[in-house]
């Protein structure tokens, strides 16, 4: 559970998992200022402290070192702003149980509308992924997932931590490693604190960015062909 | 007019010579830049006494004009640089965020109520 600045929601969206779920909380503390880290100490959760702001990438990176070094087996991934409903993290399990090793929760599926610009961007992603990975997933960006062993034994080696990599490419760089992957749709709350991570200029550079990822990537994969003899 | 210019080089290049001596006796450089920056105030020097050097050189890239071989040598080289410290720079983003993670690693807390949870 990545978290920044969340001293508003965090202890709720602890208690919730930890009552729903019956297992180990990990809130990843992304450099917060604010009392987040010890409420979600006081509220049961293990903390991880990063010592100054990583991005989501960097903290769920961080929960997946944790995770391969006390040999969890499997770590599903929700916001800590309680946008994610910790119930559903049984569906995604229930899916890594048919023998996926990635799952990601999908907001579509449940009537999540986005704005012209960005769905159009949506879109694109998720046929350039859907096409690599040879399974349809609609929501590329989601940061509600699961992982089994495997994935998150490759995945704390190599999560890439720049933002919307993190969940885009990591998708990629899990279909490279022959990772299976599946798409489940997801209830979501409203964000009960919080903004959207937005802002235009900022998501244009970073969608350009993510092209480039996307592009380098087939190249490596190309690369990689040539020097594989398997 | 033409000495007073080299003056003015030799100056800036003694100086700037000074200045990463200065940096390295004070732990704030490696060396290997410092050698670096060092040669290229010596070869400014350098160029500035034997302007013919520089001169012969041009003609023989084609360039009419010395002065702006040497731009065109510069530019090179600082472009060089530059890609070489955006080289650096990103490797050492890297292992400061792999010294972030472990340290929140290393102290990682418990949770409070230490009571078991079954899966």
């Amino acid at each position: 559970m990545p978290a920044l600045n969340e001293e508003g929601a965090i202890g709720a969206v602890v208690r919730d998992a930890r009552a729903l779920l019956q297992c180990d909380v990990v809130v990843i503390d992304d450099g917060s200022t604010d009392r987040t880290a010890a409420i979600a100490h006081d509220s049961g959760a293990i903390v991880l402290s990063l010592p100054f702001n990583l991005g989501v990438g960097g903290a769920i990176r961080t929960a997946l070192h944790y995770a391969e070094r006390e040999g969890y087996e499997r770590v599903a991934q929700i916001d800590g702003d309680g946008q994610h409903d910790p119930l559903e993290v049984k569906r995604l399990l229930a899916e890594l149980d048919k023998g996926f090793n990635v799952v990601v929760g999908s907001r579509f599926s449940a009537g999540y509308e986005l704005s012209g610009s960005r769905r159009f961007a949506m879109r694109r992603l998720s046929s350039v992924v859907s096409r690599r990975l040879g399974v349809p997933v609609t929501d590329t960006t989601s940061g509600f997932r699961a992982m089994d062993r495997r994935a998150i034994e490759f995945f704390a080696r190599q999560y890439p931590v720049d933002y919307l990599s993190d969940t885009v490419e990591a998708l990629l760089l899990a279909a490279d490693a022959g990772l299976r992957v599946s798409e489940v749709g997801v209830r979501m709350h409203q964000r009960t604190h919080g903004t959207p991570s937005s802002g235009r200029a900022k998501s244009l550079y970073h969608l350009g960015r993510l092209s480039l990822v996307i592009a380098l990537h087939h190249l490596r994969g190309r690369s990689r062909n040539l020097g594989d003899t398997e | 007019m033409r000495d007073r210019l080299e003056i003015v080089i030799v100056v800036v290049a003694v100086l700037f010579v000074l200045l990463m001596l200065e940096l390295v006796r004070r732990r704030q450089l490696r060396e290997k830049y410092a050698l670096l920056w060092m040669g290229v105030g010596v070869v400014a020097v350098f160029l500035s006494f034997a302007r013919s050097w520089l001169d012969k050189l041009a003609t023989a890239l084609g360039i009419d004009y010395g002065p702006s071989a040497l731009f065109l040598f510069s530019t090179l080289f600082l472009l060089g640089m530059a890609a070489h410290l955006s080289w650096e720079v990103s490797r050492l983003e890297e292992r400061i965020r792999r010294l972030a993670e472990e340290i929140a690693l290393s102290r990682a807390r418990p949770p409070k109520d230490d009571e078991p949870i079954t899966e």
